[in-house]
């Protein structure tokens, strides 16, 4: 049977899609900003983060609304209950991007420490991350949800590649390049925790799909 | 069942109203001191089922019942023992209050007469007592000695409750009693449900959804004669098992 309320649902998805292409449109600009050491884009992308708190509050209120209203059961409530975790995770993850912006400010005004290859390629597997949780999410994946789950591994593993090369190869060798390499050390981890927000949003996705509840038990995956 | 107690237990139950199998080998345990709810569409046989929980299939001609039906470990079904018992330890409230046309007082204190109790002072203080758990006594206690038809239909459904209370049952079954009342009336006999499974066993047929997720702990659903399912209410609401539970707790069904 057709259902009035499948409209609302499709709208939601629309509406999740919309943010999550905004959230990795900041997280991009955000590392394009640190590339070209950018002060103005990297502005930009603080400036546009309200527009994004702003999605998550109308979100946040359709879920709502859409709770009191429908009183949804089984697959239609774990969907609605997982959008609301889901929107709550991609705007902390716009809100990294602003962090990872504020250290390109930082930066702007002094000469790169090293030529940037383990960052961008971090980013590359976040916007991965988030491309592929989101496709699980709008078309009820959960097998490539599972496949993000096991991508955070190789971000973990370059952040901390990352940290050890500035602190062992830069700033133990020559403490005067902490100003150079601290914002450096902490854009690694603000990537890092993108890339944990996108298997949390995974993790959610599989339990709107199968109820199974993987976020703490990997052995459920 | 988490190893909790069972109360009633329906073990292969196969039910005809005459060629038409109206429940077709139904297993299910009712857990002491839960509620267990029945959900399902029309004509699925969730009714039917609770009648058959008190014998009052019985009464309807031309039908046939195999299986067992225990009521703690005694085998309801057989031939020796006296419906009427059966009746009297199972409960039954419908979905229509039916209070007899007599005052509120009397329609308490009829069964227990009937039931052979004719010590004035006990019925009065079995009356007493059944309104007050029925959450009813602070409405009716200045007029017990109006008629009961005079009172509103939430007031009546609590009434026909407490009647069922007075001769002291062991389980009650609520077929859609909240069927004709208003929310506040529902709200009401949802709370009394929620009290009375401290001292009762309760089951309650059902076609809200949302009083199903409210006040029970098991929910079983029922499809065309069978059980398809039978779980934690949370279960059912919230992750079921079965597609056709999905489809029909979710509107999807048709």
């Amino acid at each position: 049977m057709q259902r009035h309320f499948d409209e609302e649902l499709r709208k939601l998805k629309d509406g999740i899609l919309i943010m999550a292409t905004s959230v990795d449109q900041a997280i991009l600009e955000s590392v394009e900003a640190l590339k070209t050491l950018d002060a103005s884009k990297a502005k930009d992308v603080i400036t546009c983060d309200q527009k994004i708190d702003e999605m998550e509050n109308t979100l946040q209120e359709h879920c709502l609304n859409l709770l009191a209203c429908q009183q949804p059961m089984a697959i239609d409530l774990r969907f609605l209950t997982m959008a609301m975790s889901i929107t709550t995770d991609l705007e902390r993850m716009a809100d990294l991007a602003v962090d990872i912006a504020q250290r390109v400010c930082e930066l702007a005004d002094k000469p790169l420490l090293k030529p940037l290859i383990d960052i961008p390629q971090l980013t590359v597997i976040a916007q991965q991350m988030i491309k592929k949780a989101i496709n699980a999410f709008l078309n009820n994946d959960a097998d490539l949800a599972r496949k993000v789950i096991l991508m955070d591994n190789e971000a973990d593993r370059l952040r901390n590649l990352i940290q050890k090369e500035l602190i062992c190869d830069y700033m133990a060798k020559d403490p005067t390049t902490a100003t150079r390499a601290v914002p450096l050390l902490l854009i690694a981890r603000h990537l890092e925790r993108i890339c944990d927000h996108a298997t949390n949003i995974a993790e959610d996705i599989i339990y709107m799909i199968d109820a199974k509840v993987v976020k703490h038990h990997p052995e459920n995956l | 069942m988490d190893n909790l107690p069972i109360k009633m237990r329906a073990h292969g139950v196969d039910f005809f109203y005459g060629q038409h199998h109206a429940l077709k080998n139904i297993n299910l345990d009712i857990a002491k001191n839960h509620v267990t709810a029945i959900i399902g569409p029309s004509g699925c046989g969730k009714s039917t089922f609770i009648r058959l929980l008190n014998r009052m299939n019985e009464m309807v001609p031309n039908t046939t019942l195999t299986g067992k039906i225990y009521l703690d470990c005694l085998d309801i079904l057989s031939p020796c023992i006296d419906p009427a018992e059966v009746r009297r330890r199972v409960g039954m409230v419908f979905q229509k209050p039916n209070p007899f046309p007599k005052n509120i007082f009397e329609n308490i204190s009829y069964g227990l007469e009937v039931n052979g109790i004719k010590n004035k002072q006990l019925i009065e203080d079995r009356v007493v007592e059944s309104l007050k758990k029925s959450a009813i006594w602070d409405e009716v206690k200045d007029r017990l000695h109006d008629s009961a038809l005079r009172l509103s239909g939430g007031q009546q459904q609590r009434l026909c409750i407490a009647r069922c209370l007075a001769i002291q049952p062991e389980v009650l079954l609520f077929d859609e009693p909240c069927a004709s009342l208003d929310p506040i009336s529902t709200r009401k006999i949802e709370e009394l449900i929620l009290e009375l499974k401290k001292d009762y066993t309760i089951a309650i047929v059902t076609h809200n959804m949302q009083q199903a997720a409210r006040i029970s702990d098991y929910t079983g659903f029922f499809l065309l004669g069978d059980l398809i399912e039978f779980d934690k209410t949370e279960k059912i609401f919230k992750a079921p098992h079965d597609s056709r539970t999905e489809d029909y707790i979710t509107g999807r069904f048709g």
